[in-house]
């Protein structure tokens, strides 16, 4: 293998755009790489790249290895994993940045185990120590009660970031940078596992990942019915429902719904928590909300720590009314 | 032939034990153990043994269940033979220590899989309650050369296929992979079933396997940690609250609406 040399970032396109998490890994990676004072890198796979090559220098790439093949047009994780096996073998990039997103969640361990190195795990923050030049993360470990901060012994060292935790920067679109293609071999059947169906279970409305103001139930409802009256006061609002896990495991509302640790990242302007008691594993997922509001029965809930405005008390009285002051409030 | 079903299962602190007992010890840069609370099988690696007896409810399968540690409760880790799988190898070395290194633990329990002869079907949990890491199923797979479907809500064996519903975002996808496969699954796989009277007579009289490092054929190489940890700590929240308060609840809802209002907030 060459010395290792440079930053890499995992990216990826979404609807032939770079999407909002291969940003903000740019950001990151551009602060990493001028620590290090090495080239900042992207890979890029799919079957058409040039508008999302020239989106990621326009946000901070120095390179981007367009990595074209037919059978990458599906994003098959088999096929991806094969893709940047041979890019991290062959351009060897001393750091490797990858997003945990639901398909970053099972790339960013078998890229790293194919490999034979470490990967730092759903990172909140990732910097660079000059002395030694190594990648040190820092990590939430017991469902967010601790942050372990951590650093790897082998090159490429790998970090999945959290997406949602970096902002990117302003795109630039006079930057320049040199789009290189990648050719690589693949063959179809290294995916062994294939998709046969795919089944939507979404509610309608807002996307939950992308609303201002999201509005959660838990445990504390008691069923399925008040979920009724918070999709009510979303939709005053202008924005979504989400749910804790309890809520889900009970088969309340389906698990697309699932905010936290396990479930979605989310960090709208507002998140209005009913009867939710603020487990760390719940926070882990929407603790980027610009204010939080808790309306808990228990002034001992953890979710009083969190929230920038709290109501203590039963959601049966309090809810109803809130929604109808929002109602009028918002109708003038 | 009955499929031959591996779960790898951890001991791990019980997550939902109060904030309040959470402590870490700085020097040993480890949580420790709350002395009133017993530990608990990994919850995600219960949804695992239901998605594995669930196969075994349907077709003829055995169950073998496989952890890692230093020491274990042995009451809390035959929990899932009282469910009704059939063995449990436990791999107990000082040296198994809990670190946030998944390397060193894929490769242990890799050692053991391959001991054992290798398995049609492997089935884990997502991840871990403690270090949250996610990745020794997948670097088990990985090291095996295995198919892999990870995040299952529902798992069948049909012939020499998996057919795993697998949580996506919005929704959930059905995936087929060949046998020899692993599948990780999460809590949307629903409740483990309790163990029943039964069940937990036999998983009294039953004794684990019990290995230690040098019953277990590894590579030297492979034992480096990948992953080091630097430091611990308990982050502070120094969000301050401020409560709005009512004559009774319904007043409250209308000062917190007036509240929001009022600092531009809606
Ligand atoms: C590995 C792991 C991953 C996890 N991932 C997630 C995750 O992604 N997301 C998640 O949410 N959880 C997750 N959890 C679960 C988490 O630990 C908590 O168990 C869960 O968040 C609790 O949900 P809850 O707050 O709805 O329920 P509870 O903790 O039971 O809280 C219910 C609250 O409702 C209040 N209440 C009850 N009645 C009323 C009333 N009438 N009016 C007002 N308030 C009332 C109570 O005071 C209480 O505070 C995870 C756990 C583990 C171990």
């Amino acid at each position: 293998m060459p010395e290792a040399t440079g930053v890499l970032v995992v990216g990826d396109s979404i609807d032939g755009e770079l999407s909002p998490t291969s940003r903000e890994l740019l950001a990151v990676g551009r602060r990493a790489a001028d620590d290090l004072g090495e080239e900042l890198a992207i890979s890029l796979l799919g079957d058409t790249l040039d508008v999302p090559s020239q989106q990621a220098i326009a946000f901070g790439a120095d390179k981007v290895y367009a990595v074209t093949h037919p059978l990458l047009a599906e994003a098959q994780v088999e096929l991806s994993l094969a893709a940047l096996d041979s890019l991290c073998r062959e351009a060897a990039p001393r750091v490797v940045l990858i997003g945990r997103t639901n398909e970053g969640r099972e790339l960013a361990p078998r890229l790293a185990f194919r490999l034979g190195v470490g990967l730092a795990q759903d990172c909140l923050e990732v910097s660079i120590d000059q002395e030694t030049r190594t990648l040190l993360a820092n990590r939430p470990v017991y469902g967010g009660n601790a942050v372990a901060v951590v650093s790897l012994a082998y090159t490429p060292q790998i970090a999945a970031v959290r997406p949602k935790v970096y902002e990117p920067a302003d795109p630039d679109s006079s930057r320049q940078g040199e789009v290189v293609s990648f050719p690589v071999e693949l063959d179809d059947s290294q995916a062994r596992s294939r998709v046969v169906n795919t089944v939507q279970e979404e509610a309608e409305g807002i996307k939950l990942e992308d609303a201002r103001i999201v509005v959660s139930g838990g445990r504390g409802l008691g069923g399925p019915e008040p979920f009724q009256d918070l999709e009510e006061l979303a939709k005053l609002l202008g924005g979504a429902v989400g749910a804790s896990r309890a809520a889900v495991d009970s088969g309340w509302v389906p698990a697309s719904y699932q905010v936290g640790l396990t479930g979605k990242t989310i960090t709208p302007d507002l998140y209005i928590t009913v009867a939710i008691s603020g487990a760390s594993q719940h926070l882990a997922g929407c603790s980027g909300s610009k204010v939080i509001v808790a309306i808990n029965k228990d002034a001992e809930a953890n979710i009083f720590k969190e929230a920038r405005y709290g109501v203590i008390g039963d959601w049966e009285q309090v809810v109803p009314a809130f929604a109808e002051a929002v109602r009028e409030l918002t109708q003038d | 032939m009955p499929v031959n079903i591996a779960v790898l299962a951890k001991q791990v602190i019980d997550p939902e034990m109060p904030m309040a007992a959470f402590r870490i010890d700085d020097t040993a840069k480890s949580v420790v153990p709350p002395a009133s609370i017993p530990p608990v099988v990994n919850g995600f690696d219960e949804n695992a043994v239901e998605a594995a007896l669930q196969i075994k409810d349907s077709q003829e399968a055995t169950v073998t269940v496989l952890s890692m540690g230093t020491s274990f409760a042995l009451d809390v880790m035959k929990k899932p033979l009282s469910m009704g799988a059939d063995e449990l190898v436990l791999l107990q070395d000082d040296s198994f220590e809990n670190t946030i290194d998944s390397f060193f633990t894929a490769q242990v329990l890799t050692s053991a899989i391959n001991k054992l002869g290798g398995f049609d079907l492997i089935i884990c949990g997502r991840q871990a309650s403690d270090w949250d890491n996610a990745q020794v199923p997948l670097g088990v797979a990985e090291i095996l050369g295995l198919s892999t479907v990870a995040l299952g809500k529902k798992v069948d064996v049909a012939g020499d296929k998996v057919s795993v519903e697998r949580v996506t975002p919005d929704g959930y996808e059905v995936v087929e992979a060949p046998l020899p496969a692993l599948v990780t699954v999460s809590n949307e796989l629903g409740q483990p079933r309790y163990p029943t009277l039964r069940g937990i007579m036999a998983a009294t009289r039953k004794r684990p396997t019990i290995w230690s490092a040098s019953d277990l054929d590894m590579d030297a190489g492979q034992l480096e940690p990948r992953v080091t940890l630097r430091n611990l700590f308990i982050p502070v929240r120094e969000q301050q609250c401020e409560m709005v308060e009512g004559e009774d609840g319904a007043d409250a809802g209308r000062q917190l609406a007036l509240r929001l209002r009022e600092a531009k907030i809606i």
